[in-house]
């Protein structure tokens, strides 16, 4: 699993690069795959170009919560009312701290969630936590049998 | 029916008859007795005198035996029909002659008697001594009357009396129907006059006065009373209407006050629904600040490290600073952010009322800031069983942000010290959070609770300025009150009210 990729579902491209600068400065090097909002990442998951299509899935998504289109909320429940993408790690990543979201997110069955700190320093030792925790330590669900 | 309850007519007229019936009567019975002895006397002194005339007569015939004689001086007593038997005898008792003549001697009595008549077995009889006028006696005369004179006077009497006492009691039964009518009209008049005020319920009728007497008195009374009566009915009727009227009056004023009720109420609702609006508004809007304000904070934040990081080395010292400062200033604005959050959250949300320990959540607290920051020693004295009413979670907010600013603000301290207990003032009880930091001056007291406002500078003590600001705004939501007392490095008392 050390080559598990990461979906990263955020819609802010600044967050995306401090993210990224963030995983590659604790040498976190897995491939990092980027949706701008949730129906580019359900069209990954689940599209015929997507991902399992292709016979991968991430090791651990990240889902940022206010995105356009279709809200993370919206996706979550997306992913977990398929039966292939039903036990993949959901990292909750999100700048809300409200106490509704918490509920909500843990409620449809995300596995986690991560307060986005404003502080720079903050935030790159989250992510490097978050990676190492979820790519390293954490054992992925095997990929679903294909019918 | 008994005499109680004979019309008052009846009972005067049978009184006055029974009355004058009685005098009546008792004047009759005496008056006929009377006749009767006197007609009685009289009687035996006719036939006394007769008996002498008679006897004078027969002095020859007894002296000379001459019963022919006899007999026929005896018979001029048939004059007198009421004489029923007659007889002389001789000297020696024996029977001489008898009137009638066919008188037996076993009607007679056998032998004279003395002098003298009495009334026995019906009849009035006696002897009469026939004697010469020198006085020797010749014989005796026997005589007997019946009594049907007196009989029959006694009879015309009774009759008479019984006709006079009839006409007599008619014309008192009639004199009486005349005079009772003195006493009795009035009084039925009265009565009618009763009954019919009682019947209608008309009580200006008033009875006729018939004269001064008892009953005038009476009839006086009695309309007096009528005209109290009269008077305490209008008397009545007015405090009815007076009443009547008060009653409509206050019924329109119960109907004004509800109406004014009713309509504050909509008020009342109304503001009600506009504010359920606006604390709706103020979800949605903290809602999209937790997320759009921090986003670009976080760039600003992450690229200037960015910049510090790749090309630092290509800054001078000021170019370093200027970043330096660039980040310090979005992580204050962070927490800014954050601390605004936080006092809307207080605002917002329902409270739940509920008895609260406050000595215990204090020493939650307190262990909490221990634990956190185990390098700063810091004598806490929290005063046992402070209990209150009120909502646990925005109360452990309040009291978190006093003890955090006490904490705080004895940094310098030597020996710091915080107090958390209660006082009495002015009759009510107030909580206190008392600390022997650096105080304030009282000039400032009301600026203290205002929202981000501070009376230090970032760098002497850190912190947004909103822990204040908060207290107080859960306390006023709880309907209590918030101020403070202290002196420039001596120490600062917060009091709350609950």
């Amino acid at each position: 699993m050390h080559q598990g990729k990461i979906l990263l579902v955020e819609d802010n491209p600044d967050d995306v690069a401090l993210t990224i600068r963030a995983l590659k400065s604790h040498n976190i090097t897995n491939d990092v795959i980027v949706a701008k909002d949730g129906v580019e990442a359900l069209d990954y998951l689940f599209g015929p170009d997507g991902g399992l299509g292709k016979g991968e899935q991430p090791a651990v998504i990240l889902l940022d919560l206010k995105l356009p289109k279709i809200n993370g909320m919206q996706v979550l429940e997306r992913i977990r009312s398929d039966e292939r993408t039903r036990l993949l790690p959901v990292v909750i990543l999100t700048s809300s701290d409200e106490e509704r979201d918490v509920i909500d997110g843990y409620s449809l069955g995300a596995n986690s969630y991560v307060r986005k700190p404003v502080d720079f320093v903050e935030f790159t030792e989250a992510a490097k936590q978050l990676g190492l925790y979820w790519l390293l330590m954490n054992r992925a669900p095997p990929m679903p049998r294909m019918p | 029916m008994s005499l109680r309850d004979w019309p008052i007519k009846q009972k005067l007229t049978v009184m006055l008859l029974l009355v004058s019936g009685l005098v009546l009567l008792l004047t009759s019975a005496a008056f006929m007795g009377y006749q009767y002895w006197s007609f009685r006397g009289t009687m035996r002194d006719m036939l006394t005198v007769r008996g002498r005339i008679v006897a004078a007569n027969s002095t020859a015939a007894l002296a000379f035996a001459n019963d022919a004689d006899a007999r026929e001086i005896l018979s001029a007593l048939r004059a007198d029909p009421h004489v029923v038997a007659a007889a002389l005898y001789d000297k020696g008792g024996r029977l001489f002659a008898t009137y009638p003549a066919h008188l037996t001697a076993a009607a007679l009595p056998a032998a004279p008697g003395p002098d003298g008549y009495q009334f026995e077995r019906g009849r009035l009889s006696g002897f009469q001594r026939v004697a010469e006028a020198g006085g020797q006696q010749l014989g005796t005369l026997y005589l007997a009357s019946d009594l049907e004179a007196v009989y029959d006077t006694f009879r015309l009497s009774g009759v008479i009396g019984v006709v006079v006492l009839t006409v007599s009691l008619l014309a008192a039964y009639f004199l009486s129907l005349g005079l009772q009518r003195t006493i009795s009209q009035p009084i039925l008049t009265l009565a009618e006059t009763a009954k019919a005020v009682s019947a209608r319920q008309d009580y200006s009728v008033r009875a006729p006065k018939l004269g001064e007497d008892e009953l005038g008195a009476l009839t006086d009374a009695f309309n007096q009373m009528l005209g109290r009566i009269e008077d305490q009915n209008r008397a009545l009727r007015e405090s009815q209407e007076k009443l009547q009227g008060h009653a409509t009056e206050l019924e329109q004023r119960v109907a004004d006050r509800t109406r004014e009720l009713e309509e504050r109420n909509e008020t009342l609702r109304r503001n009600a629904a506009e504010l359920l609006a606006a604390n709706t508004e103020l979800d949605a809007f903290a809602y999209s600040v937790s997320h759009d304000l921090r986003a670009p904070l976080r760039s600003i934040d992450g690229f200037s490290h960015v910049l510090l990081d790749d090309y630092g080395a290509q800054f001078d010292d000021a170019g370093r600073d200027a970043l330096r400062r660039v980040r310090a200033a979005t992580q204050r604005m962070g927490a800014l952010i954050d601390d605004l959050l936080k006092l809307a959250r207080v605002t917002r949300g329902e409270m739940r009322m509920e008895a609260v320990d406050l000595s215990a959540m204090a020493q939650d607290l307190v262990a909490e800031l221990q634990r956190t920051t185990p390098a700063r020693q810091v004598e806490f004295e929290i005063a046992p069983g402070l209990r209150a009413r009120g909502d646990s979670r925005l109360l452990r907010v309040a009291i978190e942000n006093l003890l955090r600013n006490s904490w705080k603000y004895t940094e310098k301290q030597a020996r710091p010290r915080v107090e958390f207990g209660s006082v009495q003032m002015n009759g009510e009880r107030a909580f206190m959070v008392r600390d022997n930091g650096a105080g304030f001056d009282m000039k400032y007291a009301d600026k203290l609770f205002g929202v981000f406002q501070r009376l230090h500078s970032a760098a002497e003590f850190e912190g947004t300025g909103i822990g204040l600001a908060t207290v107080r705004r859960i306390i006023s939501r709880h309907g209590g009150r918030t101020w403070a007392e202290g002196a420039v490095d001596q120490g600062a008392t917060f009091y709350f009210t609950l």
